[in-house]
This record gives C-alpha cells, structure tokens and sequence, in this order.
C-alpha cells in the first residue's frame, strides 16, 4: 500500500547551509535515508522542494483561474518535500517517518487513493 | 492462583458491593459483549461504511479463527483502539465500542455525549482504519503503545469513577469503571513487562474499593476522611496491593504506580501523610502539572497544616475555573478558621462543578460554614 510522507518545518529554524561544519552530516543522513528505503525495496521517489517563497498557486473557481504568490496554505510550517513509499501497513509508514533526519519538522503521512482496480 | 487471573480480578471486581440486580443484568450484557467483540472485528475487517453495527459475515469466519489461533484478538483489538493516529475521543469511543462490546448507545450514555456523535466518531475511525490500513497487530515496541492504553483505559475509569456520582441512581456509570478495570486487566495481563499497566490496574481497584462508602443512602458525598471503611472491599484492596507489589518489582515506576501508591496509603490505618507527601514529590516530578500541584497542597495541609497548604495553593496559576482549586481552599480557609472567606469558596467550587453530587457537596459545606451576617 502507498503511502505520500509530506514533510514540513519551519523555515525560520536553522537548518545546515552548504559550507557549514555540519552541512556534510545533514546531507549525509538524508542520503542513507533515501538508501535506507531503497534498500527496503519501498522507495517510490522523494524530492526536495525549493523555499515556499518560491511557490506560485493557481486557484480555480467558478470555471475561472487566478494566479497568485505564495503556498496555497499559510502554515507556519511549511511543505519541503516529499517520499512516496510502498508499505504494508499504516504503522510501517509511521516507522519510516519516524526515521525521518528533519531534526525539527513534522511528516504528514497520507494513504495514496488505490487505482488498481480501475 | 487461578488460571486467568484477568478474569479472576473483574470476577471479585463484579462481585463486590453491588447489589444482585446489577450483577445479573451485567453478566448477561457481558457474555453478549464477548460474543460482539469478534462480530464487530469483523464487520471492522469487512468494512460498513456509513453503518456501525455488524457487517457482512461474508469473509468473517476465517477471520474468526484468525483472531482465536492467536489467543491474544482482546490485545491486538486494544491496542488497534488505541492506535496513536485515531483522536483520544475517538480512543476511548473505540475502545467501549470494540474491545468493550459496548453498544453504541451504551457508549453514548457512559460517556454523556449524543449517539449520533458516538456513531459519528465510531464511523470515521473504522474508515479510517480501514483507508489508512491501520493493523490489527501487536506492534514490536509495545512501551509507547501500552502507555496510550492506559492513558485511554484511566479516561475511562476515571470518566465512569469520578463522574457516575452525576447520576448516582443509574447503573450505567459504576459498570462503566468495572468495563475499564476489565479492560485494564486483560491490558495488564496480556503485558506483563509494561508495569504502568498494573499501576493503573492497582490504582483503579483501589478506588473501586471504597464504592460503597463513596456515598451516604440519600447519595450525597462522603469525603475520604469520613468514609465508613468497614464498607470498603477487603478483597479488592488486597489484589490491589497485589497487583501494585507485582508492577514494583519491576523496578520502572511510572506516574500509574505512583498514584496507585498514593491510592494504597490512602487504604491504610492511619494513613501515612509524610508519604503520601514524599509520593506526591515524586509524582510531581514525572508529570508536573498544576492539578498534581493542588494534589500535593492537600498532603502538605497534613503534614505542615493549612496555612503552609494555603500558600502552596494560592500559587498555583491556571485552575481558575477548577472547582476543585476552589474546593482545596475553601476546606483549607474553614481550617484556619476564615469562614466567611471558606463559605464564598465552596460557592465558587459549588458553581463550577459538572457533577451535581459534587456541587452539592460544596453547596452543603457552604451552608455548614454559613455567610457570618
């Protein structure tokens, strides 16, 4: 069963710049992680989105389309990327967002819609 | 000891101090709640939406001997209940609904919300077990799982302990704290290695114990100090002690303990204060807290006397609106012979408290104590 792990923070924490001491061990974790899933045979692809102030939302309604600055939530914690996994079960997603190196940040774990049977 | 020892302490549990009726009409709804236990897993694994109730037996018969093979369907059901992706609500509504084979208008009156908002609550949770495919499985590290289950199982020992006062004449409340010590039990028993468990178990045994003293025959109140405790049940007390020395052992205390600690030297002749006052410490230290503050204020009143507890009380921020901050200072006020200040207190705690026999309790000692006109 797939499992969308959509991964947040705040980006007025600090996290590691490239050439900050701890950059390499930040990006390092994340790599074994990505590894680490692949390995598991449960890897459908993740990324790294660029800075929410870079986000352009296109809004539809009434059959019109606006196009406006900005993430279409307003959160204090902001989307920054993503894993699609394939797991069994709901406490499997959970374990590997618990693994996660976000540091501080949250990981809203979303069940994919099943298609297969269409 | 006897075979199922769970078993055995909701048997004594049962046995003591209510009144034959209850116990029959009881026995009945509980061999029809195991029965329902494995219906409603079923229809659970089937799936209903929209409905809460039994579902299609279609697929449930291998499902049947699944859950029994294992022996441990009452584990996995708990801790399915308690899975830490439903709401603490939607916990507690779960746990009566599946694992205490409550009917979901039973659910409603135990809890004192509407049916529709049970139902409501029941048939989000099974949807989302369903869509999200939360297992029924007993996870490899229990130690975060058990300590939800008894924080869920106290909710609802304490919402059918605490609160049945409310209605003192119905037999929904008192069967609702026997539902959880059951449930505590089974919990207890199926995780020997999680003693918080057995904490709880032991701390709600103790309190079930003192039932028949809780109240005097036209239902009001009786405090601690006044009981009657050739009422309360030795034999409950003493698995309660049991229990509580058997989590010990372990050598991992935990808030539960603690308080069943706390709960056992109240159990004692004479009690303790000096350590019920060292158990509060302790406490506090786990799971600080305001409430647990105000708790320790009334131990500090025995050991130092009221004015050391009085201050101890006035510094505590936040419980405003708690009708028992205000019942604490009030009792405390009499002591130090401030009644008029006392009697304005019980007011306050007599206005803010949601259980009627509480607040009548207040509005008595208010008149006791009386406005010095």
């Amino acid at each position: 069963m797939k499992y969308l792990l959509l991964i947040a923070s705040d980006p007025t924490l600090p996290s590691p710049e490239p050439g900050d001491d701890d950059f390499d061990a930040y990006m390092a974790a994340w790599t074994q992680y990505t590894q680490d899933l692949t390995d598991a045979g449960v890897n459908l692809g993740g990324e790294a989105l660029q800075g929410a102030e870079t986000a352009t939302t296109v809004r539809h309604e009434d059959g019109a389309t606006t196009v406006v600055d900005g993430p279409f939530a307003e959160l204090k914690e902001h989307l920054g990327g993503y894993y699609l996994i394939d797991v069994d079960t709901l406490d499997d997603a959970i374990e590997w967002a618990r693994r996660l190196p976000v540091g501080t940040g949250a990981i809203e774990v979303r069940p994919i819609f099943p298609t297969d049977g269409f | 000891m006897p075979r199922d020892p769970a078993a055995w302490v909701y048997v004594v549990a049962r046995n003591a101090g209510i009144d034959r009726l209850r116990r029959d009409a009881a026995a009945g709804r509980r061999a029809a709640a195991e029965a329902r236990v494995l219906e409603t897993a079923v229809a659970d694994a089937v799936g209903d939406d929209g409905h809460d109730g039994a579902g299609d037996r279609g697929a449930g018969d291998a499902r049947i001997a699944e859950l029994t093979e294992v022996g441990d369907e009452q584990l996995r059901l708990l801790l399915l209940c308690c899975h830490p992706s439903l709401s603490r609500d939607t916990q507690v509504a779960l746990t009566l609904r599946l694992a205490g084979g409550l009917t979901t208008q039973e659910v409603a009156a135990a809890l004192l919300v509407p049916e529709a908002t049970v139902q409501q609550r029941i048939v989000r949770a099974k949807r989302k077990i369903r869509t999200a495919n939360i297992p029924l499985v007993v996870p490899a590290d229990l130690h975060e799982r058990a300590g939800v289950l008894a924080t869920v199982l106290g909710l609802i020992f304490n919402e059918g302990y605490v609160a049945h006062s409310a209605d003192a004449g119905t037999l929904t409340r008192v069967d609702l704290a026997d539902q959880a010590i059951r449930l505590t039990a089974t919990a207890a028993d199926a995780l020997p290695d999680e003693p918080e468990l057995a904490g709880l178990l032991a701390l709600e045994l103790f309190h079930r114990s003192r039932e028949a003293a809780r109240t005097d025959p036209d239902g009001a109140l009786v405090r601690l100090a006044d009981q009657n405790r050739s009422l309360w049940d030795r034999v409950m007390i003493a698995r309660g002690f049991t229990v509580l020395a058997q989590a010990m052992a372990q050598r991992r205390l935990g808030p539960w303990q603690v308080q069943a600690l706390i709960a056992a030297e109240h159990a004692r002749t004479p009690t303790d204060w000096a350590r019920v006052l060292r158990y509060h410490d302790l406490l506090l230290s786990m799971s600080p807290g305001p409430v647990a503050r105000l708790a320790r204020a009334v131990a500090v009143a025995e050991v130092d006397g009221p004015a050391a507890a009085l201050a101890q009380v006035d510094d505590i921020d936040g419980l405003d609106r708690y009708h028992l901050r205000h019942a604490v200072r009030a009792d405390l006020l009499e002591r130090l012979g401030r009644t008029s200040e006392a009697a304005r207190e019980w007011d306050r705690a007599a206005a803010l408290a949601a259980n009627p026999a509480e607040a009548a309790y207040a509005a008595r000692r208010a008149r006791e104590v009386g406005p010095q006109t």
